[in-house]
């Protein structure tokens, strides 16, 4: 039952982004102008595409982020049984957890968190 | 408390009835459906007006007032107004991309909308993993912003993008680590019985006292970042970026990325209520007999309502108060203090647990 309600909020969710975005085609007016079809960014013509190179900041975060967002994932299960795992369970995710902090220290570290 | 399921499985009862499992289960679905979309829109406008209206306030103006009494009506104009406007796809966008942004963006925020839960038994979706889930699909919002972003093929879209990108999944780690906080001192991850479990034992802001106090805070920061909002808003500030991701669209395509930025700001308040605040449980205070019998007699969904209610207004009051800070400023808030903030406080929520010094 889950699954199928699950599976009806997704197509709600595309059908209601379909028919809304049909019908405002359908009653919005429509013009053609060469203008019009410009990006918006300051009045005159815009230079070269935007589809460029970008800063390394952004990717060495996600990259950071792709390695803590595992690591939650490893602990949800361990939350859960927490306390039928008992004191066994604690320390083994102290020790998963120091060794985490210890990736996050040698980031910071080496500077990867500084915006330059 | 009155539950919901006596409602459910009456209706279900009702229509097995009369026709084979496969067609009431397909009409369920169509009423479910109807209801998602009606309360999605209800709330997206109560939000826009209580916004708009806060805003006013906070800067000592009246805010809408021409359109209805009060200005009421003032928002449902504008989305007659959005869906009456031209609908432009640019020459050199990628219009595939373009047109499928909406979509993630959208679909993310009502599914998300659907986990929350509203009574005992009121809820749409009620997985066991229910916590995991909604982080799971609650990060599918962020491809939608990257592709918007990308797919514009304008700068000030592809910098808003970026910025959100970097900003939401940093900040989804401290929204996951509080979570986790929560749920090591539940001992479930289903929202129902999470809901359930502090109806009987109290809220779990109370039951976990320093480091459910503690999770709860940080989980208002990052979740006001998770939404673009406050003084995170830099992906689309005004001032510098136009709008940000969603400058290159028009009409009703702009009007989706309107909804569910208020939507998000509606779900990352119930997340925070159900989770921190005890959802549809009623306040109880040990030793009132009387006071509680009373608490009782109010329904949950205006438990839940209210709660919500109330941590939004506290987020838009943080929004209107504080000016907008750097994208540096913005990560290292979240890596150098959030995160070993909020690892620090797992692990003391771990001890008070095992140790049994919880309430």
């Amino acid at each position: 039952m889950n699954f199928t309600l699950f599976v009806t909020a997704l197509l709600t969710g595309i059908s209601f982004v379909a028919v809304v975005t049909i019908l405002a085609r359908l009653i919005s007016p429509r013009s053609f102008n060469a203008q019009k079809e410009e990006p918006y960014e300051c009045g005159i013509p815009t230079r070269g595409r935007s589809w460029m190179q970008f800063r390394v900041g952004y990717y060495l975060f996600a990259i950071l982020f792709l390695m803590f967002d595992v690591e939650t994932m490893f602990l949800f299960p361990w939350a859960v049984v927490m306390r039928s795992l008992g004191p066994a369970g604690l320390l083994s995710v102290l020790f998963f957890l120091f060794i985490l902090v210890l990736g996050l220290a040698y980031a910071w570290r080496k500077g990867a968190l500084k915006w330059q | 408390m009155f539950n919901f399921n006596i409602v459910s499985s009456w209706i279900h009862g009702l229509l097995t009835g009369v026709m084979p499992e496969w067609a009431a289960i397909l009409i369920e679905s169509i009423v479910v459906a109807l209801v998602i979309i009606t309360l999605y829109a209800i709330f997206a406008i109560l939000l826009i007006y209580m916004e708009r209206k806060i805003c006013a306030f906070f800067q000592c103006r009246l805010g809408p007032m021409r359109v209805g009494p009060y200005g009421t009506i003032q928002v449902l104009s504008d989305v007659l107004k959005m869906m009456t406007k031209e609908v432009i796809n640019l020459r050199q966008t990628d219009h595939f991309l373009h047109n499928m942004a909406p979509f993630l963006v959208v679909t993310a925020s009502m599914v998300t909308f659907a986990c929350l839960p509203w009574n005992a038994g009121a809820q749409i979706i009620d997985f066991n993993v229910g916590v995991f889930f909604f982080l799971a699909i609650s990060s599918l919002g962020v491809v939608g912003i990257l592709l918007a972003g990308w797919s514009s093929n304008n700068k000030y879209s592809l910098i808003g993008a970026m910025r959100s990108g970097a900003q939401i999944i940093s900040y989804e780690l401290s929204i996951g680590m509080t979570m986790l906080t929560m749920i090591c001192l539940t001992g479930t991850m289903s929202f129902s019985e999470i809901c359930a479990q502090q109806a009987t034992e109290g809220w779990n802001i109370f039951r976990g006292h320093l480091p459910a106090v503690i999770a709860f805070l940080i989980y208002l920061v990052a979740g006001n970042a998770e939404c673009n909002r406050g003084p995170f808003d830099l992906p689309e500030s005004e001032s510098e970026l136009t709008a940000g991701y969603h400058t290159e669209y028009s009409g009703m395509h702009f009007g989706y990325y309107y909804l569910a930025e208020y939507l998000n700001l509606f779900i990352c308040a119930g997340m925070a209520s159900t989770i921190f605040l005890g959802g549809w449980a009623p306040l109880h205070i040990a030793g009132l007999d009387g006071f509680n019998m009373v608490m009782d007699y109010i329904p949950g969904a205006v438990w839940f309502i209210g709660k919500t209610f109330f941590v939004v207004f506290l987020l838009m009051w943080l929004r209107w108060t504080f000016p907008r800070l750097r994208i540096d400023q913005i990560l290292s808030l979240e890596w150098k203090y959030l995160v070993p903030i909020s690892m620090i406080n797992l692990i003391l929520m771990a001890l008070i647990v095992s140790f049994g010094l919880h309430f």
